[in-house]
């Protein structure tokens, strides 16, 4: 073992050996360091770090405790008292949060340790971390091509064994997609079941928090610690708290998977299509029972969820005012110059482009015509999920349509970047929970480059579907490839 | 629904306070406009029987008692101000 090489590469194989007193908390960070500053500047899925606090922290934590000495990486879009958070954005670059957000405060009772801040989309706008005012972050499996986004920091880190774990948010797939195009396990809780103070505001009524990890029972393990109501946040649910892992291991007889068939489009790569056949082959000698559901207003959901999610964006990034945080222009002659010019210089083209598409569907006289016409059509996508929860326990379908894309190749056509969320925000527009577990690997250009498999689930079913995803994960092992750059690591 | 051609760039900008270079708005007015074309499909669907969703699962008032807590001081209210002074926020001139 060089001292490069992590001694285990999920929390759970990690947990073992810190419990066993094997390893301590310090000498973890120490490699995960060293692991970072050797891969990090091919990567770049860190915007910050902090090696010295965590340290501090490491000296100090219980191994014993549900997280006990875990370093996880977080996405720069949630606060973490002291650390920067720029959301990837010019306007918020020298921020520091005074606070952590709740997500934070319950990691660090846990005794999992904050590393640093992972790169992404600015303000979570993209599906690529192209959209990053700092930095491009590469895919671990093909360094010419994007990581996914927005969440892409997060999940690079964790393929490329620069984290063990790290989180994301979701709006309209940040988390599902990066995971499925890096090759990593990603969960978007319900709407509500995690906190969301603390957390800088996209888009109101569709942001969620959690985790990407290297396996469905790391996905539970933090999901154990992070889920529950926060009476900071008004949106978050007041339900009971399940144990994630419990369900972890039971066989899926009985279980009925439901393939929507307006998923089942032209566009998906052929090599997608053919590992979701075989996932859902699997899944059938696994006990469960396929049924064909419809979702007759798919075919809508990208229209809605750009309306909503930019109305959203363009009433909550008009904090950004440089009067009490983030860039100020200089030497303004006056108000409206201030605030021109602040937002101009500070915000990069993708978020000034929405702002401007969000303005203009809230504007007197298309207020109706675009927005409250997008929340009746996005009624009418939650009630077709309910219907088909009728009958089936869990959906099925590709994450992304294809796998990584290029670096570059999508990003003259907003559009088509746009189209990208297809498989991912429905679920965020019912507010359902979803997860990316790894189905394969498609060969391009000599490249491997990972496919993902996604089950949603009814709201506050997270334990089902992590349920199916560990018994899909555990009988088909494609969560043991691992990327180049981290192939002579040990499986995990 | 209005055709996405209706969509003024340069005035919604100016109602987002969001100033934009000539090279921005024009691009801005074009792709928004793919954007705003795709979204037409909304049209085709029939909303006269559907209520708003304002939020996907309901979630009813939210109350506490108003009380005050101890949060931030003023100095960790300002520790990111880009101008401040005597413990205020100093702003652009508002009244000539």
């Amino acid at each position: 073992m060089t001292g490069k090489e992590l001694p285990a590469s999920n929390i759970a194989d990690l947990q073992s050996l810190l419990r066993r007193r094997e390893i301590s908390p310090r000498e973890v960070l120490d490699v995960l360091r060293a692991r970072i500053e050797d891969v990090d500047g091919k990567i770049d899925a860190y915007l910050s770090t902090d090696f010295e606090g965590a340290a501090e922290k490491a000296e100090k934590t219980d191994v014993d405790l549900p997280l006990g000495g875990v370093p996880i990486a977080i996405k720069d879009i949630i606060s973490v008292a002291g650390q920067p958070c720029t959301c990837a954005s010019k306007i918020l670059q020298g921020y520091r949060a005074p606070y952590d957000a709740t997500v934070i405060r319950k990691l660090r009772a846990a005794g999992a340790i904050p590393l640093g801040k992972t790169n992404m989309d600015e303000f979570a706008m993209g599906s690529s971390t192209e959209n990053s005012g700092f930095k491009l972050t590469r895919n671990p499996w093909d360094l010419s091509r994007v990581p996914g986004g927005s969440s892409g920091g997060s999940a690079a880190a964790v393929a490329a064994d620069e984290a063990f774990a790290g989180l994301g948010t979701d709006t309209g797939g940040s988390i599902r997609q990066p995971a499925s195009l890096s090759g990593v396990v990603g969960l978007k809780p319900t709407y509500g079941r995690v906190s969301r103070f603390g957390l800088v505001a996209f888009a109101s009524s569709l942001d969620q928090v959690g985790p990407l990890t290297k396996t469905v029972r790391d996905a539970a393990l933090i999901m154990n610690v992070i889920a529950g109501h926060d009476p900071q946040d008004s949106t978050c649910l007041n339900e009971p708290l399940p144990d994630y892992t419990a369900a972890l291991g039971r066989d899926l007889r009985g279980i009925r998977l439901g393939l929507p068939k307006e998923y089942m489009i032209e566009g998906i790569d052929p090599q997608v299509k053919s590992a979701i056949d075989a996932a859902i082959a699997q899944l059938e000698t696994l006990g469960a029972e396929i049924v064909h559901v419809s979702l007759p207003h798919t075919d809508y959901s990208t229209a809605v969820y750009y309306i909503l999610a930019t109305a959203e964006a363009s009433a909550n990034l008009a904090r950004f005012d440089g009067v009490r945080y983030g860039h100020r222009a200089e030497n303004p002659k006056d108000l409206l110059d201030h605030y021109g010019r602040t937002r101009e210089e500070g915000f990069g083209a993708e978020v000034k482009r929405r702002i401007t598409l969000g303005t203009y569907v809230l504007s007197s006289g298309y207020y109706d015509a675009y927005y409250l016409r997008a929340q009746k059509v996005r009624e009418l996508i939650r009630q077709d999920f309910a219907k088909a929860f009728e009958r089936v326990d869990a959906l099925i379908s590709p994450t992304s349509p294809v796998p990584a894309f290029k670096i570059g190749e999508r990003t003259e056509d907003p559009l088509q970047m746009y189209l990208a969320d297809i498989f991912t925000n429905p679920a965020n527009l019912a507010g359902i929970c979803g997860i990316s577990v790894p189905c394969g690997l498609a060969e391009i250009e000599e490249h491997r480059l990972p496919i993902g498999l996604q089950l949603l689930g009814k709201a506050l079913d997270e334990a089902r579907i992590l349920q199916i995803a560990y018994a899909y994960e555990q009988s088909a092992d494609w969560h043991k490839a691992r990327p180049p750059i981290a192939a002579n690591m040990r499986n995990g | 629904m209005a055709k996405g051609s209706d969509l003024d760039v340069a005035y919604v900008a100016k109602l987002a306070r969001l100033n934009l270079s000539d090279a921005e708005t024009e691009l801005f007015q074009r792709q928004l406009g793919h954007v705003l074309n795709y979204a037409d499909k909304l049209r085709g669907v029939d909303v006269s029987q559907v209520e708003a969703a304002a939020h996907a699962i309901p979630i009813f008032n939210v109350f506490r008692e108003d009380e005050p807590r101890d949060w931030f001081t003023a100095e960790e209210a300002l520790s990111n101000a880009p101008r401040q002074a005597n413990g205020l926020f100093i702003v652009t001139k508002v009244v000539e």
